[in-house]
């Protein structure tokens, strides 16, 4: 199989990598996939509790070379947007950037859940801390 | 000497032909063109004469007792093809059971899955967790209605050699016919079908140095005498057992192959088993959490498959697939999104089946080439495992399977 320009450029430099202390305020963690299906991704949302950007994102992942690209496109997409804007990346965003074949889709399936699971985390955490600031 | 790229690792999957072998092929394709069952002028008796030489030669690699028990074939899947169905259909009065194991390559199951459904038994006998197969095991599984016994010589993923002559003895007692696909053996290792009681024995060129689309099965004449009943009708060309006009060009090919390994197994054996070896050394000396797969001693010399813990197979593939051609377990280059099945029964976990790495090695390798290979390979793992989930959580002690995974 051969892999498209973009997602070999993510895989020989993976933008992002890297791990947030899962505590610090305003980081949203999501650890998704399974050890034994071959794919896990950790993605993590670092947002500015003042302005409500997500500033920083980084990502680990454990997989082929499609879902180690499709998670550090994510990290890419992430930063700058809103919570309610990063929400809205679709998988399918992720197959046309990245021109996945149709065996590699759920690399870009466990990528948007990556996201899902990072903001629902931040939201767990650091909602009320974001709406008190918001407030203010 | 400068190294040529991309660096080929993949010798279990093919093999470069032999330029020897070229240049007995070549007349073949022109001057000597003529049809083998031609009779009645020199052109069929040129080509006559040629196949009967490639036969002997095949039949002294085996130690085959007359070259007439060696029927040619398209390759290694229609050897197998041929002899489990073969034996199926002119034994089925006989009984409707087979044995064989659960690391048979994919011809040899599909085989078996075919044969289900039209109405066989098929124990699929499990191995070790070296890869070996307990014979016995094979016997307990035997009935009453065994007509075959079929089991591989040695494994194309972890390269684990069973003990052939082991159940062939067995097989002798019970009175059935014995099976085993020799494609990642021969030429490699000695393989003596009249010491090691084989009946029926699957090979192929394309393994062996040879050209690809030839192949051939050994079929005992004598003690016992096996009857297989043809796939292909026709010409009644190979004893009636496969019809069709033989590719006498291959067929030389495939015959000068064989005795050239013939010639070349004992110095060969050493020096890649030698450069197997440090290529081994290298990766487990520098590399925590990494394991060999399959048995440490009884395997192809060739042969090294290695499961890197927290980095997913086709991702290190991909970091050297510029330079170096390797193959993996893992799902993500299989067109099924299954891990290797090999790598699973061992007992393995999934996890590390995903991890697995074969490096297989031929007769053009070079002592540089492997150290680059073992080089990169190192650099490649640490910066995977960098960016690894897994490898982080273990870092920080955590238990990576007390972690409740979703499960796609």
């Amino acid at each position: 199989m051969a892999y498209s320009e973009k997602v070999v450029d993510h895989y020989n430099n993976p933008r992002n990598v890297g791990s947030f202390a899962k505590d610090t305020p305003g980081i949203g963690t999501g650890l998704v996939g399974a050890p034994e299906c071959g794919d896990v991704m950790k993605l993590q949302i670092k947002v500015n509790l003042e302005t409500g950007l997500i500033e920083d994102a980084k990502f680990k992942t454990f997989g082929c070379g499609s879902a180690i690209a499709s998670s550090s496109l994510a990290t890419e997409w992430l930063k700058g947007k809103t919570v309610d804007e990063a929400a809205k990346i679709k998988n399918t965003d992720i197959v046309n950037e990245l021109k996945l074949p149709p065996v590699k889709i759920h690399c870009s399936v466990l990528a948007e859940d990556a996201i899902k699971a990072a903001l629902t985390d931040y939201r767990e955490k650091w909602a009320s801390a974001r709406a008190a600031a918001d407030s203010k | 000497m400068a190294l040529k790229f991309p660096i080929f690792l993949d010798a279990q999957s093919t093999t470069p032909v032999d330029p020897r072998v070229v240049d007995a092929m070549l007349p073949y394709f022109t001057e000597k063109f003529g049809h083998p069952a031609s009779r009645n002028h020199p052109f069929g008796w040129e080509a006559e004469a040629a196949v009967d030489e490639a036969r002997a030669q095949l039949a002294r690699l085996i130690g085959a007792r007359d070259a007439k028990e060696l029927v040619f074939t398209s390759g290694g899947t229609e050897s197998i093809n041929l002899a489990i169905k073969g034996v199926a259909e002119m034994y089925r009065e006989k009984g409707n059971h087979i044995v064989t194991t659960v690391i048979e390559q994919r011809a040899g199951l599909d085989v078996c899955k075919r044969l289900e459904r039209q109405g066989f038994e098929v124990a699929y006998v499990p191995v070790q967790p070296d890869g070996l197969v307990d014979v016995e095991t094979v016997r307990k599984a035997v009935t009453d209605k065994t007509i075959l016994i079929s089991v591989m010589f040695a494994n194309n993923e972890i390269g684990t050699i069973q003990d052939v002559a082991a159940i062939g003895k067995l097989a002798k007692e019970k009175g059935i016919i014995f099976h085993t696909d020799a494609t990642q053996a021969l030429g490699k290792i000695p393989v003596d079908v009249e010491a090691m009681g084989i009946d029926l024995l699957s090979c192929t060129s394309h393994l062996i140095y040879g050209p690809k689309g030839v192949g051939a099965l050994y079929v005992r004449r004598k003690a016992p005498r096996v009857r297989i009943a043809p796939l292909i009708d026709g010409g009644g060309h190979e004893r009636g057992m496969r019809s069709g006009t033989l590719p006498v060009p291959l067929i030389v090919g495939f015959g000068r192959a064989a005795e050239i390994c013939g010639e070349v197994m004992a110095e060969e054996r050493t020096r890649l088993a030698g450069l197997r070896d440090h290529l081994q050394d290298v990766i487990l000396s520098n590399v925590d959490e990494a394991f060999l797969n399959g048995h440490p001693e009884r395997r192809l010399p060739h042969n090294l498959n290695i499961s890197f813990a927290y980095v997913e197979g086709e991702s290190v593939l991909m970091g050297l697939n510029k330079e170096t051609a390797l193959s993996s377990g893992s799902a993500c280059t299989s067109s099924t999104l299954e891990p290797s099945y090999v790598i699973a029964a061992l007992g393995a976990s999934a996890e590390l089946a995903h991890s697995s790495i074969r490096f297989s090695l031929h007769r053009f390798n070079t002592a540089e080439e492997i150290d680059y290979v073992g080089q990169r390979t190192l650099e490649v793992v640490k910066r995977l495992r960098e960016m690894s989930p897994l490898y982080e959580l273990a870092k920080e002690g955590v238990d990576i399977k007390s972690i409740q995974w979703k499960a796609e």
